[in-house]
Formats: C-alpha cells, structure tokens, sequence
C-alpha cells in the first residue's frame, strides 16, 4: 500500500484539526483512505493506526461499526438508494430493484449486513442505506457523492448513463 | 426568519451575499455584549433545543460552570438523521454562514474556544460547502485569532460522520468525535456540560437552534418570546413527507398552526379519494398519532386559570407541549404522514428494521429488542406470525423503554407501542393470518 505524498499532506493537515487528541482524526482519516483507494483493507488500518498511535483495533472497530466504511472494493460507482418510510413510501424497494435490473445486479441478497451488490463488471455497486434526510422528495438516492430526489423509475437508465 | 435565505432567488453561498445582506451583523452585535448576558437573552427568549427533546438552550447554557478552568468546547450537531426529518440540509447546503454565525456567537457566550461542527457522512458537498464557508471567514476576520479586534480566539472544524444514527445522540457523538465507537455515555451524573468531550464542558446544540441565537442577539430574548406561544417560543422547521400532494420544508412559528393547517392548507391535502389515517408528529421516534383520536389539552386563560379542552388530530396545534399532552413529541420537526391506503404493521417493519440496524449495540435491551421487533413485525407481513405476536412485540417493547443507556431505547420502543396500540386490529388480523391457530397464552 502505497500512501501519495498528496494523501498523506491531507492526513497530517486534518490531524492539526485535533490539537487534544490525535485519536478524533481516526474518522476523518478513514475518510480520506476509502477516498482514495475505495475501501479500507487490513493494511490501511494498520498504518492509520501507527500514524494515530493506536492499537489496529482502535480503526477496526470503527470500520467494522459506521456503515459507511467497507473493508471490500465497491463497484466503480457506487448507488446508495434510501431505504427508510418516507422513501419507501414513495418506492424506493422498486427503484433498488430498477437500479439492479439496469445495471445487471442481481439483487437477490440485497439488505443490510449482506456483502455489497455489485455488476459483474465491476462497473456498479448498490446499497439500501438509511434515511438520507431528504424525506418530502423521495425516493433519494446518491451516485458516489451525487445526490438524487424524487428519482422514478424512467430515469435509472439515463442516470446509469451518466455514470459509465 | 431561519429559511429566510433558503430558495430564495439570487441567493447564493459565498459570505460576499450573506455580508451583503447584513451579515455578521449580530456576531458584531454579540461581541460588544458580555457572555453573560447573551446566556441571559437566550434564556428570556425560551429557546427550546430543535434536536429532539426540547431541552431548554439557556439552561444548558447555564450548567457551565462560572469561572470554569478547563477549556470549553462547543459542538454543533449536524447529523441530521431522524428519518422524516430534512431542514438541517438546507441551511448547511444554502445558507452555510447563517450557521457560522449562529456558531461563533454562541462560542462566544458560553466561553468556547474550540468548536466541531460534526455533521453527517452522507453531506459530502454540506462539509465541502461549510469548509469553504469557514475559510471565508476566517479570512475577513470573522474567526480565528482576536475575531474583529474583541480580542476572542476561536477555531471551528468541520467534523463528518460515517452513516451510523446513534451519532445524533450528543453523549455518542462526543464519543464518535473522540475517534471511538458511538457509545453513548451514562448520565447522570455527568451531563457533557460537566464532563463532555476530552474530559471538558461541552455544549451540543443542533444547527436550527445555533441559528436561532443569531436572531435572539439579532431581536432580543423578549421580542424572540413573544413569537409562538409561552415555553414554545420561536419559529420551528417543520418537514412534511408522506401522503400530501405538496410535501417539504416550512417555517412556521411554534403552535402557530394545527395538523390540520398544515396537512390540507400548507401541503396541499391528501390524495384524491384518499381519508387521512395517521400522522407521526415528529420523527419517525415519535408515537404515532392515529386519525379520530381526542386529545385533552389545557390552555391558560387571560385569567391565569387552567381550562381542559378537547381537540381530534386535525386541531391539534404543533407545539411541544400540545403534542407532549397528546401522548407524542414534537421531536426534531419531521412530520410523515399517511393516508388510509397505507399497512401500519409495514409501516412499523419499516421503522423496526431501521431501529434493528441503528442500535449501537452497548445495552442488551435495546439491541436484543430491536431486532425482536423487527423480526417479529417481519413475519407478520411475509409468513411464520402467530396470534400471539401482537402483544408479545408490544411486550418487547414495554421491556427496552426506561432500561437504556440513552434515549434510543424510548426512540425504539415508541413506534411499537403506540402502532400496536393503537391500530391494534390490522396486527391482529396480520397474527391470525399465518397463525397457527394456538393463543400463545
């Protein structure tokens, strides 16, 4: 594992953020790592760990317990569709099942604690996450840091378009 | 007053606009006051916590300590995640130096000269937007070293989450910013006010009530209370979603309209052809309020005496203590609403199996219970429910209130209770339908 010269200026950048303990960066640095390599592996856990002066299992356990951190590659572009009332209200169970069908997913073991749902291309990963806090709009969803409301139906092939 | 800038034509986030406007006006304001006394002016306006649970700001204000020794933190919560709730999101997306403003004042009046704004993962153009926003400011003076000459320090870092909801919780958050997992702490005896993060005096407030202290400097702790009604003072943000053909985001002043108003005026009605059936007042944690039902509420004269009064849902007015007598909470301002073609036991498996990943897991009710409840709602709806499960799920429920560490306990429980509660007969039928036929008594 290789850490550019550029990451690691951000990593000692943000660790300037918390002058009383440099343990608070643990987040902000399992941000930057998954950023830059799309998950975090074994690895990278161990070295964010040095750099804080933590034990591995101070990161592990902070990956293994905020859903957003994956310890697997996810798909070139990632879909996280909300999956909480207001979005379900509005269809989000069927705009997962389009997303999935458009983007040749088989959606089969979707829900929470399953692996990721990936292509077999690796080109897409899908998700259900929960409330995106966008409820009046929904069903919501983000592509990578792209953020969608009231998404039907019709669109997922457009939006699929956008991200090849 | 709060979404005075959200949508608004020509508006845009650069602190140029916001300065252009009288921005920072009231930071200018605030720093010419001693913190005391702004403490006192957001005492006097009755400004009730926006998160949730309704704390009075002041009060937490005013658990600092006088003459406190150890540093003093602020953090503002920006980890906008009670699902059906969505008004956060637009002042960190559109109006980010309201927020800034709201921030550094009350940093200001509480002594702190470092504070976090931690807001959650899934806002990565919120955190980009109010770093840039923080840069600007700092940049004209407004933070950083000896802020406009007052001779105050301060330095605000945007802080993000990472998808997980008990970060909400200010005694998990803190603990999350610590670099741990979320846990929330036990309390009391040691509220952050106290003991927060790094061991020191932390103030949590939410981002609506941050902004709310820029237009309590702005107008006055007296002229802010005479908006609303007595202890329900303010203007609140309320999110509408769910079964109403104009759903989204209002500021309304506090119990200044009925659900009724709100649902059929404001968002537009129902449905064609469609009979409202229930409303979850304020963040799905919130008990649900069923459509027929009547609410004793009690009203203070201009005598000063008491008189009892009762109201069906559509007249109950939206205020915290209208809703708290109504059996329910005003919570954090989400309003979902459905109408008679939606399954209640689906729609509480959908808020079980919410309540089933969010648990963090520290107390055995609570995360031994929520997934009780969500497999339990779950089988009713897809196979393998007995007769019984009405009541056993109401059961489960009963055990995790009041036997948590925090508040997720109630948070978890409330759907259940009030759902089965109240619309008991559709989770009866649901018991029967793959029953086996045994009372499970």
């Amino acid at each position: 594992m290789e850490i550019p010269a550029e990451l690691e200026a951000k990593i000692e950048e943000v660790i300037t953020h918390y002058p009383i303990s440099k343990r608070s960066a643990s987040l902000p640095l399992l941000h930057l790592i998954q950023e830059h390599f799309g998950f975090i592996s074994d690895e990278a856990i161990g070295w964010v760990a040095k750099k804080l002066e933590l034990q591995p299992i101070n990161i592990l356990e902070l990956v293994t317990f905020y859903p957003m951190f994956r310890q697997e590659p996810a798909g070139k572009h990632h879909i996280r569709v909300c999956r909480t009332l207001s979005c379900a209200m509005a269809g989000s169970y069927e705009l997962l099942n389009t997303f999935c069908k458009h983007a040749n997913i088989n959606s089969s073991t979707s829900g929470h604690g399953s692996h990721l749902l990936k292509s077999s291309d690796g080109k897409y990963s899908i998700e259900f996450v929960e409330c995106l806090a966008s409820c009046g709009f929904g069903p919501v969803c983000m592509i990578n840091d792209d953020f969608y409301e009231a998404v039907s139906a019709e669109e997922v092939p457009q939006l699929l378009q956008k991200y090849s | 007053m709060i979404f005075k800038n959200i949508d608004r034509p020509g508006w845009t986030i650069d602190i140029d606009c916001y300065l252009k406007d009288g921005g920072y006006e009231e930071l200018k304001k605030a720093l010419g006051m001693t913190p005391a006394a702004i403490v006192n002016e957001v005492k006097v306006s009755g400004l009730r916590g926006r998160g949730g649970a309704g704390f009075p700001c002041g009060a937490k204000w005013g658990f600092i300590r006088p003459g406190e020794t150890k540093p003093i933190y602020l953090i503002c919560n920006a980890d906008e995640s009670e699902p059906g709730t969505f008004k956060d999101r637009y002042i960190i997306h559109q109006d980010p130096h309201q927020l800034l403003e709201g921030t550094i004042i009350s940093c200001y009046a509480v002594n702190a000269r470092l504070a976090y704004i931690y807001i959650r993962g899934e806002f990565p153009d919120g955190a980009r937007i109010l770093e840039r926003a923080i840069a600007e400011a700092k940049a004209k003076g407004y933070l950083g070293k000896n802020i406009l000459g007052s001779g105050f320090d301060l330095e605000i870092y945007v802080h993000r989450g990472a998808g997980a909801y008990i970060c909400g919780e200010e005694t998990g958050l803190i603990e999350s910013l610590e670099g741990k997992r979320p846990y929330p702490r036990i309390k009391p005896p040691y509220f952050p006010a106290a003991i927060g993060l790094y061991m020191s005096p932390t103030i949590v407030n939410n981002v609506e009530t941050l902004c709310a202290v820029k237009h309590i400097v702005r107008m006055g702790g007296g002229e802010f209370a005479r908006i609303g009604k007595p202890n329900n003072t303010g203007t609140r943000l309320l999110c509408v979603s769910g079964d109403v053909l104009k759903p989204g985001y209002f500021e309304l002043e506090v119990g200044g309209v009925t659900f009724g108003e709100l649902i059929n005026d404001i968002c537009g009605g129902l449905r064609p052809g469609h009979e409202l059936k229930a409303v979850i007042p304020g963040g799905s944690s919130a008990k649900v309020l069923r459509a027929g039902e009547r609410y004793k509420l009690k009203s203070r004269q201009p005598d000063g005496s008491m008189v009892e009064h009762e109201v069906g849902l559509e007249e109950l007015p939206i205020d915290f203590d209208s809703l708290a007598a109504a059996g329910s909470m005003a919570g954090s301002g989400g309003v979902i609403v459905m109408d008679d073609s939606r399954d209640m036991v689906w729609a509480l498996n959908n808020i079980n199996e919410f309540y089933a990943h969010e648990s963090c897991g520290q107390c055995t009710p609570c995360r031994e219970g929520s997934l009780w409840m969500k497999k339990m709602t779950e089988r009713m709806l897809y196979g393998g429910g007995v007769p019984a499960d009405p009541d056993v799920l109401k059961s489960v429920a009963d055990h995790i209130a009041g036997r948590t560490i925090c508040a997720f306990g109630e948070a978890c429980a409330w759907p259940t209770q009030s759902f089965v509660e109240k619309f008991r007969d559709e989770f009866v039928a649901y018991g029967a339908k793959y029953g086996n036929g045994e009372t499970g008594s």
